[in-house]
């Protein structure tokens, strides 16, 4: 997993409450065996038009928004199903962090172990930075993940995350060495209990 | 001492250990796994050179992206027939049990797992679906995870998580006619909303649901998730023993005993405290539709859209071409789907077949009906009820995933409504530019007679 500290970069504006996974990359996309590619057909039922041709209107087309590595989206994002392609597809279009003001939970596991920072803060900061990127899509943004912060030249905000996961975070580590490292535990578990099995 | 929930009492009988700052190990029974989200963790796996931990404790069943029609022919589509040759190779290679296509025990992965008896009270289960949640109406702690996990599972049987919070959700009194178990977790969702259950563990109690059929009661925890909580949880009772007793996997003899009286200490004590309480009358539960993009936006099937007006809620009336302040009766309506992880159990297909028998499908409907499981199929025709649809007009295709996620053909034409008793109506769920109005297998038959939206409140009882 790739490493994260710190980040100043743009940002892109979507104020949609409730986008699910499904939004995020259809079932159509699911079909492949390994995580690559997913970027290519992230958000897209909105980003594509039937035809086929790109949707002008959609904020992640827009050229002022082009480059940006933070996705701004509204409340309760990444709702439904589970498919941490979801995550891929958002990591492999190349973002960096989602904001929102709330998180479902299975997404925010599924991006906290790709890398994907997802910051939650107050639905008033949201609607502040929200309304800063749409007046001026080249605000620049810092995410500080050490101290958990995330300003802007007229804003700031602290935010919470797990130490354990932002232990990982900031080193590159994932769940499955810190788990194979418990072994012993494991075992000793397993060998004591009288339920099932 | 303060008493202990249910989801207490087996999640405390997991913990491996707790990590100072952090989150605790938590032991895993079973874990049940797919074409779909599996293959990338045992990708990695190899990749790291790590061993599956425990293949006697993995179920795999081909379920999301498999043909309903023709299965006994090579799969058309060459991406879909590679996801499930890997699911197969991965089986062998690490000894894993497979109810591959076919099988007489494939089927979607929340229906056959139960019908087996591998779904236990007092059990942790895992899969790479967010519907794990059906198998907590057993009492069990039973949730979806994300592929990264599918692969910590594989190499530990553990996952790090940190505890939930607990929420309760009671209903209590007499259900009115017609008013089923998917009814009550429409009703349930619309009211809480989507996001009310994150990052909470539910349990629903209540007569309504120790009343409830097992059937009914994986309904109800099925759709958890669509509030947003991880898992729901119903406490184990004779209706639940009964059900387990004598199926496959389920202990037998005198280990079904045994089991039985530690499954009657886990109900939640009386002192329990929850972070979270919600109490529900009965009485105001009607049959349900949805008007929406997410399952929260329901009402009651006489009822009218709100009139509410923020962006979100336009652009899903737009999507939906529906207006603020009408109703749904009357709506017209091409194609009825009964079928999913939700509502494709034997119990749903017995309810829509009462309804149906006799009657013939109107002649603008596209009716299709997928049982869960080669078993709910199989019993369809012992019991006569395959014929009844047949006559009906129904077409009656192979299990699987369907046309609730519209991965494989079974896809709803852009711009058509579909009545269907799955569990999401978000936007092209059933296929591009797809409108999903979502209800309970009863309200889904009679739209399919009817060829329109009917008020069942209004029809004798099922």
């Amino acid at each position: 997993m790739e490493k994260f500290t710190k980040l100043t970069t743009t940002a892109v504006p979507l104020p949609i409450e409730n986008i699910d996974t499904d939004q995020i990359i259809p079932a159509r996309f699911l079909k492949a065996t390994d995580k690559k590619g997913f970027g290519d057909n992230v958000f897209r039922d909105w980003r594509f038009e039937k035809d086929g041709s790109l949707n002008a209107d959609f904020p992640i087309n827009q050229p002022q928004y082009a480059g940006a590595k933070i996705l701004v989206a509204g409340d309760n994002f990444g709702c439904g199903s589970s498919r941490e392609h979801a995550a891929w597809a958002i990591v492999g279009y190349g973002f960096k962090v989602v904001i929102s003001s709330f998180f479902a939970d299975i997404f925010k596991g599924n991006a906290l172990n790709n890398g994907l920072l997802p910051i939650q803060v107050s639905p008033e900061f949201l609607t502040q930075l929200m309304t800063g990127i749409q007046e001026n899509p080249e605000l620049p943004i810092t995410i500080d993940l050490e101290n958990q912060v995330v300003k802007t030249a007229f804003a700031k905000a602290e935010f919470e995350i797990d130490p354990y996961k932002k232990v990982c975070m900031i080193n590159g580590y994932d769940d499955i060495d810190f788990l194979l490292s418990k072994k012993t535990e494991i075992e000793a578990f397993e060998n004591n209990r009288t339920l099932f099995v | 001492m303060v008493g202990k929930t249910l989801f207490d009492k087996v999640w405390d009988a997991h913990v491996v250990d707790t990590i100072e700052n952090g989150p605790q190990i938590l032991y895993i029974d079973k874990h049940l796994i797919h074409e779909v989200t599996s293959p990338q963790a045992f990708n990695e796996l190899e990749e790291r050179g790590i061993p599956v931990a425990r293949p006697d404790q993995i179920v795999a069943t081909a379920d999301h992206n498999t043909p309903t029609e023709n299965q006994h022919l090579p799969i058309k589509d060459a991406l879909s027939r590679n996801q499930l040759d890997q699911l197969t190779k991965n089986c062998e290679k690490h000894g894993i049990t497979l109810y591959a296509l076919g099988h007489k025990y494939n089927g979607i992965v929340h229906v056959m797992a139960p019908e087996l008896g591998i779904t236990q009270p007092g059990m942790t289960m895992v899969c790479g679906d967010s519907h794990t949640s059906t198998h907590g109406a057993f009492g069990a702690i039973a949730f979806g995870i994300g592929t990264s996990q599918v692969g910590q599972v594989f190499a530990s049987q553990s996952l790090l998580l940190n505890k939930p919070k607990s929420l309760r959700v009671n209903v209590n009194g007499k259900l009115a006619p017609n008013v089923l178990p998917k009814d009550v977790i429409l009703y349930i969702i619309s009211k809480l909303g989507t996001n009310a259950g994150t990052g909470y563990f539910c349990e629903y109690a209540g007569n309504v649901f120790e009343e409830m059929s097992m059937e009914g009661r994986m309904t109800v925890c099925n759709m958890s998730i669509e509030m947003g909580a991880r898992g729901g949880m119903i406490a184990p009772d004779q209706t639940t023993f009964d059900y387990v007793e004598g199926r496959k996997f389920a202990p037998q003899g005198d280990a079904f005993a045994k089991a039985v009286s530690y499954w009657k200490t886990l109900p939640t004590d009386e002192d329990a405290a929850f972070d979270k309480e919600y109490h529900i009358d009965a009485a105001d539960i009607a049959p349900m539709l949805t008007y929406g993009t997410n399952p929260g936006m329901g009402i009651k099937i006489n009822g009218n859209i709100p009139e509410k007006g923020d962006m979100t809620f336009d652009k899903a009336l737009e999507y939906m071409n529906f207006k603020q302040g009408s109703q749904l009766l009357d709506t017209a309506i091409n194609y009825v789907f009964i079928g999913s992880c939700t509502n494709s159990r034997i119990e749903d297909f017995r309810i829509a077949a009462d309804y149906v028998r006799g009657k013939s499908k109107a002649a603008n409907v596209n009716a299709w009906l997928v049982p869960g499981s080669q078993q709910v199929a199989k019993q369809l025709e012992e019991e006569g009820l395959k014929e009844v649809f047949e006559e009906a007009g129904f077409v009656l295709r192979q299990p699987g995933c369907s046309a609730c996620l519209a991965m494989n053909d079974d896809k709803i034409p852009a711009g058509e409504y579909c009545v269907s008793t799955s569990n999401r109506n978000f936007e092209g769920r059933q296929g591009q530019g797809a409108r999903t109005i979502l209800a309970s297998p009863l309200v889904a038959a009679a739209t399919a007679i009817a060829g329109k939206i009917v008020d069942i409140t209004k029809e004798a009882v099922a």
